[in-house]
């Protein structure tokens, strides 16, 4: 049978795990997931022209996020 | 022995902290039985409640006599926020504010703004999720017809 203390230390990692059971944003928290420091890239444009670029150079494009999102109301 | 039911105590007090310090912005309904309620969640980064706000004004002007009471709870962080909306529309109709999102969350808000109609009984009839003028028409038309209910 296990020792106390790796039966303890289980426990406590279940616990803990709980702490990851309200994910995402609430709508009433939108303000501060629109804010500039928020934002996935820190440049839509800079990431827009290197889009292109990898799209020009490996014929391929995607793999990264896109600006956008607003202040989700309606 | 004292020493071990201590430790018991303190385990159980750990677990249930959550519940012990729960800090609810706390919203009676019960001051409101015989009413009916416009509860509006709005917030000063929320668009469309600027178009909102002005309307809730004339539907308190409107149907304030036969019965109706808006409450409108904000969920701005800052307090200054909600401080410079309301400056610019003198809402005369009553304001809670929610900074910690309890009540948003007891009223599970799915989009902003929210606003639910709650009957005469305490119980919550409508729910509007958004504001668009276009609805304003279908809106009265509800407050009509829980006003019209005993």
């Amino acid at each position: 049978m296990m020792s106390r203390s790796s039966l303890a230390l289980a426990m406590l990692a279940v616990a803990a795990v709980t702490g990851c059971t309200s994910l995402g944003v609430k709508p009433w928290q939108r303000d501060v997931l629109a804010r500039q420091e928020m934002q996935l890239d820190s440049d839509p444009l800079d990431a827009a022209i290197d889009d292109h670029m990898y799209f020009s150079k490996e014929a391929s494009s995607g793999g990264r996020s896109f600006a956008g999102g607003g202040c989700g109301c309606n | 022995m004292i020493r071990r039911s201590m430790r018991h105590l303190g385990l159980f007090v750990c677990l249930l902290w959550g519940f012990l310090v729960q800090a609810d912005a706390g919203l009676d309904l019960n001051a409101f039985q015989g009413r009916v309620v416009y509860l509006d969640f709005w917030a000063s980064w929320c668009g469309p409640c600027r178009q909102s706000f002005p309307w809730m004004e004339i539907l308190k002007d409107t149907y304030g006599a036969q019965g109706l009471e808006i409450v409108a709870v904000n969920v701005d962080r800052d307090r200054a926020d909600a401080d410079k909306f309301l400056h610019q529309f003198h809402p005369t109709f009553d304001l809670r504010f929610d900074p910690q999102g309890d009540l948003a969350e007891r009223y599970k808000v799915q989009g902003m703004p929210s606003s639910m109609l709650i009957d005469r009984h305490g119980v919550t009839r409508f729910i509007h999720v958004g504001f668009r003028p276009a609805d304003v028409r279908l809106y009265e038309a509800q407050v009509r017809e829980l006003l019209a209910e005993k």
